[in-house]
């Protein structure tokens, strides 16, 4: 009698057995290099932002020292709460002054070469604070555009020879320009801010994100605990599902010919532009929104339907509160393609040069996106640090927006 | 055909099934069943997988109407009022006849709502105080007062699954059902837990018409007074929970609780 050998123990069963782990380990490797692959270039991509954006949030600006007291500028400080207190100021000869201040302390190439704006600034330090004019004061006022480029060794040659010049005297330096936060848009690249298109994709998602959610959630929790299941709800389902793959200048065409069509004197407004994307956020909406309808246990009904919970109940008690974790993060995701889409709003005029802030949400604005956009076709060199800060500022917007969705996930996520 | 031992005593039927039949789309489940449900005794519902009773007692507080294709026949009736009737209201018969499932299925939420979550929904109570006080009767009808009465605003899913059992228990009775449905109650459960929910169903029993489902024949025998065995969709025998088990006049039942099969 032959001693039987179990047919896991055999020479080849045991190399199978190592092939079976071989192949764990090359899945294993192939997983850990895709993600370590992803990592390096998103610390790519955050450290090239970062490095090339500081510079946006910065500007050239030169150091000029005007003394009040000796120019005999003599105003009223009641008057400057008053509306007109700029008028005022220009009136008393504050333009001169600047200007006057400036080519004696500069030269005279230098004080050309001050930002035509640029008494604007130091009629906003005496507004702030009239008590400054019997005082002398050093103001840092932004240099014209040429003057930076030459700062930044590029442009013509006697600008740059100008800033080598003053950089000597410690006359012209690049400060943190904490105005690109507060300011709007300009043709200037040393004027412009990033305020105005933040508040325009503020007002723009708050317009979204009122129509999207609601809509979005109460369609999906209609189509997943009341529709029936027949021909037409598969229809839906399927238009859905196309809706959300359709291609977004699409959606701005749709807003030009129907909501431009209602509404024509709205047009760059963030409420048009809102609900635009609503369109587009909405089918993404009702699809993680039914996935997480579906995720929950049908037990949890069952148990509240026998304590006698009637539908709407069941759905307003149990369901929606446990699946809405995950419609907040289908939210999210759908939110941030709208925060960082061009193309519809191309359609509906928010490609526009617009140099104040909205006010509300009917007049004109314009998106970050957009305003990356228009930065970045602009040929003056001082654009190009511009355009990358207010790509961080839209990549920031963005964090806190995300951020915010997983906090939310988070307090509402139950566990069972 | 549906052999019913003739001998039980005369009882006052809560809920009376006169030749119900179940369908699911053209699938007949359930074929003519006709049953009378008593206060005073606990019913059992045996039988081998598949063969309807859980459906059939499903059908005891529609909650066969959640499956779409799921349609009834024949008479069911609680208190003599045929429950699937038109102008039936769902939600008053499901807080008069309660269900207990299978799996414990606790809200995920606090011990104290998941009993308070009923008689909040339905007005039961006025105030706070009326309200604590029905959590508290419903936990000590349940057995399970003592173990949670320090923690009543833990969550209810990080409970043992005896535990949770007797929640779902507690969940039922906080609404002051008159007849309780139980879907092989014990079938998730160790049997220290079971035991528990034996014992809790016997104390139970005369102040709730209950009917529980089960696998195990010596579960049935052990908490019931009443015994219908279920085969292919059809009652195949109804009587004393004594007789089926010792005396069955019908071959199949005797096979079954023989194990033969099953």
């Amino acid at each position: 009698m032959t001693e039987r050998i179990a047919t896991t123990r055999t020479p080849a069963f045991e190399a199978r057995l190592k092939k079976r782990y071989a192949a764990e380990r090359r899945f294993k490797a192939i997983g850990l290099t895709a993600i370590l692959f992803s990592i390096a270039v998103l610390v790519f991509l955050l450290a090239t932002m970062t490095f090339n954006g500081i510079g946006g949030f910065q500007r050239v600006e030169l150091r000029v020292p005007v003394d009040f007291a000796e120019a005999g500028i003599a105003v009223d400080p009641a008057a400057m709460q008053q509306p007109g207190a700029l008028a005022t100021l220009e009136a008393q000869g504050l333009r001169d002054v600047v200007q006057f201040y400036a080519q004696q302390e500069l030269g005279e190439d230098a004080a050309e070469e001050l930002g035509a704006q640029a008494w604007r600034d130091v009629a906003a330090a005496v507004i702030a604070d009239p008590a400054i004019l019997r005082s002398d004061v050093t103001f840092s006022l932004p240099a014209s555009a040429d003057l930076a480029s030459g700062y930044e060794s590029e442009g013509s040659q006697e600008m740059q020879a100008l800033a080598t010049r003053l950089a000597e005297q410690g006359q012209i330096e690049k400060n943190f320009d904490g105005g690109f936060l507060t300011r709007s848009d300009a043709t200037n690249p040393q004027q412009v801010g990033i305020w105005g298109a933040l508040k325009g994709s503020m007002l723009t998602m708050i317009v979204t994100l009122l129509l999207a959610f609601p809509i979005g959630v109460l369609a999906a929790l209609y189509l997943e605990e009341y529709a029936p299941k027949n021909k037409w709800t598969d229809f839906i389902e399927l238009s859905i599902n196309n809706l959300a793959a359709v291609p977004s200048i699409i959606f701005g065409l749709l807003g030009l010919a129907v909501f431009l069509a209602v509404f024509p004197n709205l047009r760059s407004a963030p409420l048009i532009g809102g609900m635009t994307l609503a369109l587009m956020t909405m089918p993404v909406i009702v699809i993680s929104g039914r996935n997480a309808i579906k995720a929950v246990p049908p037990s949890i009904r069952d148990g509240a339907l026998a304590v006698g919970a009637s539908p709407v109940q069941v759905v307003f008690h149990h369901v929606l509160p446990l699946a809405l974790p995950g419609i907040l993060t289908g939210t999210i995701i759908g939110m941030a393609r709208a925060l960082g889409e061009t193309a519809p709003l191309l359609m509906i005029g928010m490609r526009a040069f617009v140099a104040t802030p909205p006010d509300d949400f009917t007049s004109p604005a314009t998106v970050l996106p957009m305003q990356i956009f228009l930065w970045s076709d602009e040929i003056d060199r001082g654009f190009v640090e511009r355009t990358s800060a207010a790509i961080i500022v839209l990549l920031l917007f963005l964090l806190v927006m995300n951020g915010l969705a997983i906090y939310l996930r988070n307090k509402f996520e139950k566990t069972w | 055909m549906t052999v019913v031992h003739d001998n039980l005593e005369k009882t006052e039927a809560k809920m009376s099934a006169k030749d119900v039949s179940v369908f699911y789309g053209d699938k007949k489940a359930i074929d003519e069943v006709s049953i009378d449900i008593p206060t005073e005794y606990v019913t059992a519902f045996i039988g081998p997988s598949g063969c309807g009773k859980s459906t059939f007692l499903r059908t005891l507080n529609r909650m066969n109407d959640t499956i779409p294709s799921a349609r009834v026949e024949g008479e069911i009736a609680l208190d003599g009022q045929d429950i699937y009737r038109s102008g039936m209201d769902v939600v008053q018969l499901r807080a008069r006849v309660g269900m207990v499932f299978q799996k414990p299925n606790p809200f995920p939420k606090s011990i104290y709502e998941n009993i308070a979550y009923g008689p909040k929904i339905h007005g039961l109570a006025e105030g706070k105080d009326e309200l604590d006080a029905i959590v508290e009767k419903s936990l000590k009808r349940a057995g399970l007062w003592e173990e949670v009465k320090d923690r009543l605003q833990d969550s209810g899913t990080a409970l043992s699954g005896g535990q949770q059992q007797r929640l779902c228990i507690a969940r039922a009775i906080a609404v002051d059902p008159e007849v309780i449905l139980m879907d092989e109650p014990c079938s998730a459960l160790d049997p220290i837990a079971t035991a528990k929910i034996e014992e809790l169903i016997a104390e139970l029993n005369g102040r709730y018409a209950i009917v529980i489902v089960t696998h195990s024949m010596q579960q049935a025998a052990r908490v019931s007074q009443r015994t219908a065995f279920f085969h292919l969709g059809k009652m195949v025998e109804y009587g004393r929970t004594s007789d089926i088990f010792t005396n069955p006049h019908e071959k199949r039942t005797q096979d079954y609780i023989t194990g033969r099969y099953g």
